[in-house]
């Protein structure tokens, strides 16, 4: 005898401390490959922009008198400091993660209005301020299988051990640029790409575990409904149809569209950042013109541009025209006419 | 003679009420470009001082003989005489400043705050008066941009009166942060002048408020009380 009860159900509500719990844990895979192939110095930062995120959020909550336990439980903190870890390079000094995650909270979140109101990604926010201001510290990745204890990174963090360039240099995406620079139309990508210290099978050696990290937590929330597949799926559409494109026509001077979606921010930035609720598009037809224009602007920037990796620029500009394409995308209502 | 009452008021709103750049946000571009740090920012300013009491002063004793149709383009002409002897005085007695402060010395001329005064107060009011109001409207931008070229070179680079030594030779810069502050290249950007100058407009507007709040319990209680 099976017991049914009758309609209308009651849907639960999805809350905001649900949904940003299930963005930390598809971060997970990303982070373990992280610690696995890097070390596990990462762990430190994460902690660090965690609790500066959380200090700095109940300290503007208190100033501005809003309910303490209920906004800090809300996890959206903790979503921001993880996305601002994982974009800093690992063994950036500490002090750098702290001034990225403060001037995320308190001028990209809370002087905006708080949860909700903020119209640039704070995450995103605090990568372009730090890169622009600190560019030779935000551009010193530590490379695979560095033999350094993790007591050393450690204190290379925490400033007690001098910097050095034997454990640290650009990501494989930078090395290719600047090589490609340097000989000009003299080497070809294959043949970098052919560095095994450098690069693996499809990208950068190590970075593509982890980036492959990221799009499985990115399946796991398009799965759990958290994020729809627009804005994703529009953001890869965009970075792969330019490199493709430029790929066909000179492969020899442009990397192939794989290797662009698994080096840099690209996979944590299409399932993490350009499906932000707030900042991000909120119609589905603006979500895909969103998408897609952050990721031809990420390729632009990227490749064409100085700085190491161009998601973030493309994300923050793209952020500016949401209320432009928002307004110009509204779905008819249910049982009026499409007004074209 | 002027009145005190009308001293204080002229007084006020050049300084506080009517601030050039925290209330009637005009001259961006030689705020933005200029307070990189704060000498450069208070030597600009002296500069549109001089140049507003002048022109203020000029249109003021002339308002009475310039045709109403045509005044704008008179009015440009005055500031741009007066700017260019300021140009000058700068090249001639200030030359390593004048290098630095390059165009920014010239392009007073296009200030809008120097022809809203212009326009504004010196076409309606006597020499005195006007002179007073392009005098103290000049000091509120000093001290703006004087606050905001500090910040940005102290968060920027840790030190304050850098370039001081242009001015007064026997004169050094104060570094104030330790040596290896590696400093938040971002505040001396252009963003970072919107930035604290956003910050400073919200401190200004938070004491207002804060003001106003003050002077409403005042009343209630009066109220209360029945005075």
């Amino acid at each position: 005898m099976m017991d049914f009860s009758t309609p209308p159900y009651l849907l639960k509500n999805a809350s905001v401390q649900r949904v940003m719990l299930q963005v930390v844990a598809a971060l997970v895979p990303g982070i373990a490959a992280y610690v696995w192939i890097f070390g596990p110095v990462i762990l430190v930062q994460l902690a660090l922009a965690t609790a500066t995120a959380l200090a700095a959020e109940a300290a503007m909550l208190k100033l501005r008198n809003k309910p303490l336990s209920l906004f800090l439980s809300d996890g959206s903190a903790i979503v921001t400091a993880w996305l601002i870890a994982l974009t800093f390079p690992p063994l950036s000094p500490w002090w750098l993660i702290i001034t990225g995650t403060l001037f995320a909270i308190v001028v990209a979140k809370h002087l905006y209005g708080g949860l909700g109101q903020n119209p640039f990604n704070p995450a995103m926010v605090a990568f372009a301020v730090c890169i622009v201001s600190f560019p030779a510290l935000m551009s010193q990745w530590p490379a695979v299988g560095m033999q350094v204890s993790l007591a050393d990174q450690i204190a290379v963090v925490f400033g007690q051990m001098p910097r050095l360039d034997a454990i640290s240099g650009a990501t494989p995406l930078d090395t290719l640029k600047t090589a490609l620079k340097l000989d000009e139309g003299t080497v070809s990508v294959a043949a970098l790409l052919a560095d095994q210290t450098v690069y693996g099978f499809f990208a950068g050696r190590g970075w593509e575990w982890v980036t492959g990290g990221y799009l499985l937590g990115g399946l796991f929330l398009w799965w759990r409904g958290i994020v729809s597949w627009h804005a994703p799926l529009s953001f890869v559409a965009g970075l792969s149809l330019l490199a493709t494109g430029l790929w066909l026509y000179n492969p020899a001077q442009f990397a192939n569209p794989l290797f662009h979606l698994f080096s840099g921010g690209a996979m944590l930035g299409a399932w993490f950042i350009v499906t932000d609720p707030v900042s991000g598009c909120t119609t589905p037809k603006g979500k895909l013109i969103f998408g897609f224009s952050a990721g031809v602007l990420a390729y632009l920037i990227r490749v064409f541009g100085g700085y190491p990796d161009g998601v973030a620029f493309a994300v923050l500009l793209m952020n500016l025209c949401v209320p432009l394409i928002d307004l110009y995308t509204q779905p008819a209502i249910f049982g009026m006419k499409d007004k074209s | 003679m002027i009145e005190r009452e009308e001293f204080r008021s002229i007084a006020h709103n050049g300084i506080w009420k009517q601030n050039t750049s925290l209330i009637q946000i005009l001259g961006l571009c030689p705020l933005l470009a200029v307070t990189t740090n704060m000498v450069n920012g208070v030597m600009l300013s002296l500069a549109t001082i001089i140049v507003m009491a002048l022109a203020n002063v000029a249109v003021a004793s002339l308002r009475n003989f310039i045709p109403h149709e045509i005044r704008i383009p008179v009015f440009i002409l005055i500031v741009a005489a007066l700017v260019t002897v300021v140009d000058l005085l700068f090249n001639a007695n200030l030359h390593e400043l004048y290098l630095v402060l390059g165009i920014f010395i010239p392009l007073i001329v296009t200030n809008c705050i120097v022809l809203a005064r212009v326009e504004a107060f010196a076409a309606k009011n006597p020499p005195l008066q006007s002179t007073l109001d392009g005098i103290f409207m000049g000091v509120g931008m000093l001290w703006t941009l004087a606050v905001l070229g500090g910040l940005r070179e102290l968060i920027g680079a840790g030190t304050l009166f850098s370039g001081i030594d242009l001015v007064f030779p026997s004169l050094q810069p104060l570094q104030l942060l330790p040596a290896d502050y590696p400093g938040l290249l971002l505040a001396i950007l252009p963003p970072g002048a919107f930035i604290l100058l956003g910050c400073m407009i919200a401190w200004k507007n938070w004491i207002e408020a804060r003001a106003t709040t003050r002077q409403e319990k005042v009343a209630v209680k009066a109220l209360a009380t029945g005075n």
